[in-house]
């Protein structure tokens, strides 16, 4: 085949929604529909059951809604947004997960960070990495 | 239920063998070209019908518990194949490859979703 190599250099200032950021969107914006309307389902079906878990459910939704926002929209801005964004999502996904195991009554497994993200094959949990990997590769 | 039957199988397999091979592709650093996208095409097509016929099979069948959630799924899972399309397309370079590739990889999940939620009829 005469195809010709897809990219043999990027440009040092390319954007942030661009290549692997382009994929990073599609992943952000997978988690950010699936999380979001989990917790929606959840408090508007049956919130009593465990309110806690719903509620996490719901700012796991809204913190991946604004990564993805912050992906799609890059520039100085938007690389802050996303900043944010994935260090709360680390940081979620690290309590969330380590409660879940620690104290399994009051997290049953019912939000995307619940067990290290195990329900959605761990892919919460390596996400975040990836995510400020990218966004610190695109210093400024 | 309609979603239980071997359409769904053929999509699930058809998803797989194609996420390997979108991920060879990224693996060896090519754009998405021509039959990559047309690919991607077919499996949104598979997708589509199967859809189809599972909003078909809810006026004649039982109707799944979470009916809700169900419809959500079924909306998401025919669009996720255009997406990842508009996507790639914007993305000609490898990772335009790894987006059909990962659009495979999760339309299988959506699609065994489809099949649990389905599994819980109405009593």
């Amino acid at each position: 085949m005469s195809e010709k190599k897809a990219t043999a250099t990027r440009p040092h200032d390319a954007a942030l929604n661009t290549g692997i950021g382009r994929v990073l969107l599609l992943v952000y914006g997978i988690f950010a529909l699936s999380a979001s309307a989990r917790a929606l389902v959840q408090i508007s079906t049956h919130f009593s059951e465990a309110p806690l878990a719903y509620l996490l459910s719901a700012v796991a939704g809204l913190v991946y809604i604004a990564a993805t926002v912050g992906l799609a929209r890059g520039g100085a801005r938007g690389r802050m947004i996303a900043l944010v964004s994935c260090s709360i999502e680390l940081a979620g996904v690290l309590i969330v997960g380590t409660l879940s195991v620690v104290d399994a009554v009051a997290f049953p497994d019912d939000t995307v960070w619940s067990h290290f993200g195990s329900g959605y094959g761990y892919v919460p949990l390596v996400l975040p990495f990836v995510g400020l990997w990218w966004i610190a590769k695109h210093r400024p | 239920m309609a979603v239980n039957g071997a359409l769904s199988v053929a999509t699930i397999v058809a998803a797989l063998l194609l996420a390997a091979w979108y991920f060879v592709r990224t693996a060896l650093d090519r754009a998405p070209n021509r039959i990559d996208l047309l690919a991607t095409v077919v499996l949104g097509a598979l997708v589509t019908v199967l859809v189809v016929v599972a909003v078909i099979g809810l006026f004649d069948g039982s109707r799944p518990q979470e009916l809700g959630t169900f419809l959500g799924y079924l909306f998401t899972t025919v669009a996720f194949a255009p997406t990842a399309l508009v996507l790639a397309r914007m993305e000609p370079t490898r990772w335009g490859n790894l987006i059909l590739g990962i659009a495979a990889i999760v339309l299988p999940v959506l699609v065994l979703r489809l099949q649990q939620i389905a599994s819980v009829p109405v009593v």
